[in-house]
Parts: structure tokens; C-alpha cells; sequence
């Protein structure tokens, strides 16, 4: 267990390196960073100016460096828009995106397995397939589209909701629906592939055997082991979910990380999409690595891997 | 004849199903393509042509539509058929062009660490992982910020970031079939590893990859639409039919239709194509769904 632990934690620090590297290097691909901040108006002296101000004219592995340490420290540098620490913004709109991301994931699960159990108990049968031709459907559905659809249903026609805005919980309602959208599919092929494999065993057969009832057959022995995969993968799913909520919280207006970053992006605003880009890997690995935690935790098969 | 007849029972019924699925999908994936061919043909009108005395004229079963322009006009006057016409031909080019270019990156990533193994495959492995922590809409948006809108610049930074789960079913498959006897006898022929790999892994793992393939055909598709609807993905006034529900969207509380047309085509499109790939993944008997 301590070895499994070591081994991914190791690969786990090497990844979060080399995003860092990577987010660095994304904001130089412009080829110069000055010229970009400055604007298409700007002189000659503009640029020059700017460069000097912002540690540009240094040598680039001075300023990675420079730039890695104080990143490591948890310090992004100003945003060049609103005059204020990046960290700060960033923590400010956090919890908007986590919400967002952890009300979808919630609606995604609560959806996802008793249609995905069911479509296991009934395999083959015309529940099974509709089943999978609802994940095919949500697989397929763009999700601006679907929020767009919602906000002229939902917000208009029938004015149940409010349309845009980060006000009330009632403005998470149509974003979280949207969002579970994307990891509805996933989760709900998996819980019916478990759910199947799981039926199928030799241990579930001697449930039956004993006489349990049909109920506790399918919870307690069936479900138990085809959501260990699933528990795993609901952790990834809410990394991709907030890595996917930037194009949600545009449609809606939701003022989350996401939102956040897309203003920035398009007021060359470089510190705060560097620094978004890197939240939101560090969130995904920190996740990913619970989801393997978990995974050894739930299944004592694995952790001799 | 000693061979025992199967019944025409629930195996059948269950493979003319499938193969609706198939026929169905291929059919929209065959029009589709059929249309983006040959939009100069099919389209019209031209799709860039802006007459602003004509704006938002419905479709021509609506109430004030007319039979001139069959969808109607967007804000700008643009026949909207000819528009939706020519927008396939952007989803169809971005699916295909990321696809063989994520394709190629990833199927020489995975089929190195799966054929060599030990530290290439740690090496491999670790591109995944890195890979896949990065988010790949946001990066694309940052990099259309920082470099300007373009068509090419959208299938360059799709290809650069898709290329994951070809990597993983590569690997995979090529660690399975690295110690089967014909792999083995090709090498005891004294076929060079290129030789092998080009001639023995690959055909083999071709169809694992095709099924990837359509799977990653239509996220890109998707995304080439969420970009262009942010407005950093293909650039106006190319019909995309992301962008033209952006462009649309200010009508979406007064003619709703503004934005179903587009996004019916984009849905239905993105349908085919992963319709496909379940008929495609069925017939080969592997589970890649995740």
C-alpha cells in the first residue's frame, strides 16, 4: 500500500512540473509577450516600457525560474486588468465553479446509476437500449446549445428561472443540468458494464442461492462492486467537469474561474489565464490521485499494483 | 450436415438492431460528407453575401417565411440553407484533419511504449497522464487569444490535444499482441522493428484505432463548435456552425428557430459519427467506453 502510495504521488508532483512548465511556455508562444499586452496601438517606446516593468528583457530561463518560485508559493503576480493579485481573484471565484462543478456532478450521478443498474437488470430489453440511446443522445447534445435551449424554455417561455447572473441558487439550476450533461454518458456506460459483470459473478449466484431477496442481491452484492470504477472515475469526471465549466459559465454568465478566465483570455490578461490553466491541472491531478485512493481503498485487489 | 442451426432468435434480432444503428449513422455520416463536398453545387445562394433589407426571414413553413429562402435569413441577410450547406463542410474538415493528426500522435506514442515497453512506456505513460491534466478547452482558447483566429490554428491546437485516447487503445493493443507467434516469427525472419511495427502491429491494430477515431472525430467536432460559439474558434465569416449560433444568439428570445437550425445540424451530425462508432465497437467486440 505504501509503495502504490509513493509510486503515484512521485508521478503525481512530476505531472504538476511539468504542467507548470507548460503554462509558462503557453503564454510565450506569441513569441514576444510585450508586444501582446501592450496592444495594437502601441509605440515602439510603449513596448519597451513594458517590457522592462514586467521582467521581460531577462534572460526566458531567469524568468521561468523567477516565475516557477513564486508560482510555488502560491503567487501568480498581478492581473494586469483588475490591479489585483491573481491568487485572490482566483479564490474569489472559486467557489462559484466548485459548486457549479459539484452540483453537476450530482445530477450526473443521481441520473447516471439507477439508469445504468437498470439498464443491467434488464439487459437486452428495450429499457437497455433506450437507455444507452439517452447516452447517446447526451454524448452528442453541444453543451452552449442545450444551455441556450434551456434559457429560451426554462427562463423565458415558461419563467421559472432566471435567465443569466450569479445571484441565487436559482442561477446554478440550468449551468449544473448542463454540465452533468457531459458526464452523464460515461458514468452511466460504466455502472451498466459494472452492473453487468458484477450479475454475472459466482459470488451473486450464491446470493441467489441463499435465498435473498432480488432487492439486496442488487445493493448490497451486485452495486457494491460495480461502484468502485465509478466512484474512481466521478472523481475524474469533476476535474473534466471543471475544466469543461469555462464554456457553461460564458453561456450563462456565471462568474466562476471559468467566466474569469475567457474575460481575461480576451483582455490579454496573460497572468490570469496562466494562473487558471495551472488551478485547474493541479485540481484535476489532486483528483485524480484521490481517485486512485479511493479505487485502492474500495478494492483491496489493486493495491498490490 | 452436422452443423447445428442457431435459432432465428434473440442473436438475430439483436444484430439487425445493431446494424440499424450502423446503417443509420453511416447514412448521416455519408450525407453529411456528400453535402460539405459538394456545397458549391447544393448551396442556393452564396453563403457571404449579406443583404441587410432581408434580415431574420423565418424558415418557409413559418409564418412570414417565403419559399426563396428555405431556412430563412440570419441577422445579416445571409441565405440560411447556404450557410448551413457550407458549415458542413468546416465541421467535416476540422473532424477529419484533427483526427489525423491526433491520430498520428498518438498511435506512434502508444504503439512505441506498448512495443518497447519498460522506460519508453514510462515515458509514454507520462505524456498521457501530463496530457490529460491539462484542460484541453481552455488551452485552446488561451492559444486562439494569443496567436488570432484561424481555421488552421483551430485544427493544429484540436490535433495537439486529442491525440491521448489513440495513445492509451494503441498501447494497449500493441502490448497485446507484442508476443503473438506471427509478431515473433516476423522478428525471427530478421525483419527490421520498423519493418514489424509498419507491417505486423499496425494493420493489426487498425480497427481499435478506427473505432477511436470516430470517438475523437466527434469531440472534435464539438469543440470546434464551442470554440467558434466563444468566439475564439473559426473566424467570420466563415459559416461554422458554432459561430453561427453565436452570431445568432442575440434573436434566440424572439425566433428560437435562429438557433435550432444550426444545432440541430451539429447534434445530428455528432449523432452519426458516434453512431458508428457503437456499430464499429460492437462488431469488434471491445468495450473502449469510458
Amino acid at each position: 500500500m505504501l509503495h502504490f502510495l509513493r509510486r503515484r504521488l512521485t508521478v503525481a508532483i512530476l505531472v504538476a512540473l511539468t504542467v507548470l512548465t507548460l503554462s509558462f511556455l503557453l503564454t510565450r508562444l506569441s513569441g514576444d509577450l510585450a508586444i501582446s499586452i501592450a496592444g495594437p496601438n502601441a509605440t515602439q517606446e510603449d513596448i519597451e516600457l513594458i517590457r522592462r516593468a514586467y521582467g521581460l528583457d531577462r534572460p526566458l530561463w531567469v524568468q521561468y525560474f523567477d516565475w516557477l518560485w513564486r508560482a510555488l508559493q502560491g503567487d501568480f503576480g498581478d492581473s494586469y486588468f483588475f490591479k489585483t493579485r491573481v491568487a485572490r481573484l482566483i479564490m474569489e471565484r472559486m467557489p462559484i465553479t466548485m459548486t457549479l462543478g459539484l452540483c453537476g456532478l450530482f445530477i450526473a450521478l443521481c441520473v447516471a446509476l439507477p439508469l445504468g443498474i437498470l439498464a443491467a437488470v434488464k439487459e437486452n430489453t428495450w429499457v437497455d437500449r433506450s437507455v444507452l440511446m439517452v447516452a447517446l443522445i447526451g454524448q452528442a447534445m453541444p453543451s452552449f446549445w442545450l444551455g441556450l435551449i434551456l434559457m429560451v424554455v426554462l427562463g423565458l417561455n415558461l419563467g421559472w428561472l432566471p435567465i443569466s447572473g450569479t445571484g441565487s441558487w436559482e442561477h446554478y439550476v440550468m449551468p449544473s443540468i448542463v454540465l452533468s450533461f457531459s458526464a452523464i454518458p460515461s458514468l452511466m456506460r460504466l455502472t451498466r458494464s459494472g452492473m453487468i459483470e458484477a450479475l454475472a459473478s459466482d459470488y451473486i449466484r450464491t446470493a441467489r442461492a441463499k435465498g435473498l431477496s432480488r432487492l439486496s442481491i442488487l445493493v448490497k452484492h451486485g452495486f457494491r462492486n460495480a461502484a468502485i470504477p465509478v466512484v474512481a472515475i466521478a472523481a475524474v469526471q469533476l476535474g473534466f467537469m471543471l475544466g469543461g465549466s469555462i464554456v457553461i459559465e460564458t453561456v450563462f454568465a456565471l462568474h466562476g474561474v471559468g467566466y474569469l478566465a475567457w474575460e481575461s483570455i480576451s483582455k490579454n490578461d496573460f497572468p490570469v489565464v496562466q494562473a487558471v490553466v495551472l488551478v485547474l491541472a493541479l485540481i484535476y491531478i489532486g483528483l485524480t490521485l484521490l481517485s486512485d485512493l479511493l479505487n485502492a481503498v474500495l478494492d483491496p485487489r489493486l493495491r498490490s499494483a | 450436415m452436422s452443423t447445428v442451426l442457431q435459432p432465428a432468435g434473440a442473436g438475430n434480432r439483436r444484430r439487425i438492431r445493431r446494424n440499424a444503428g450502423a446503417i443509420f449513422g453511416a447514412g448521416i455520416v455519408g450525407f453529411i460528407t456528400f453535402v460539405a463536398i459538394f456545397a458549391p453545387w447544393l448551396a442556393p445562394y452564396d453563403p457571404f453575401t449579406i443583404d441587410l433589407g432581408r434580415r431574420v426571414i423565418p424558415p418557409m413553413w413559418m409564418e412570414g417565411g417565403t419559399p426563396a429562402n428555405i431556412l430563412g435569413t440570419d441577422q445579416l441577410g445571409r441565405d440560411y440553407l447556404s450557410r448551413l450547406i457550407y458549415g458542413a463542410r468546416v465541421s467535416m474538415i476540422i473532424g477529419v484533419a484533427t483526427v489525423i493528426t491526433s491520430g498520428i500522435i498518438g498511435t506512434f506514442l502508444g504503439v512505441m511504449g506498448g512495443f518497447y515497453g519498460g522506460r519508453v512506456d514510462d515515458a509514454v505513460m507520462f505524456a498521457i497522464t501530463a496530457r490529460l491534466s491539462i484542460p484541453v478547452v481552455l488551452v485552446a482558447l488561451a492559444v486562439a487569444g494569443l496567436l488570432g483566429t484561424s481555421f488552421t490554428l483551430v485544427i493544429l491546437v484540436l490535433g495537439l490535444l486529442l491525440w491521448d485516447r489513440f495513445a492509451v487503445v494503441a498501447r494497449s493493443t500493441t502490448m497485446q499482441i507484442r508476443n503473438l507467434d506471427y509478431v515473433a516469427a516476423a522478428r525471427c525472419a530478421g525483419c527490421s522493428p520498423m519493418t514489424v511495427l509498419l507491417k505486423e502491429v499496425l494493420p493489426n491494430i487498425a480497427t481499435h484505432l478506427a473505432v477511436v477515431a470516430t470517438l475523437e472525430m466527434a469531440l472534435a467536432i464539438l469543440l470546434e463548435a464551442a470554440l467558434s460559439f466563444l468566439g475564439l474558434g473559426v473566424p467570420p465569416p466563415l459559416p461554422s456552425w458554432g459561430l453561427m449560433i453565436s452570431e445568432a444568439k442575440e434573436y434566440m428570445f424572439f425566433s428560437p428557430w435562429i438557433i435550432m437550425i444550426p444545432g440541430i445540424a451539429l447534434f445530428v451530425l455528432v449523432l452519426g459519427v458516434n453512431l458508428l462508432g457503437d456499430a464499429l465497437r460492437d462488431m469488434l467486440g471491445t468495450d473502449l467506453s469510458r
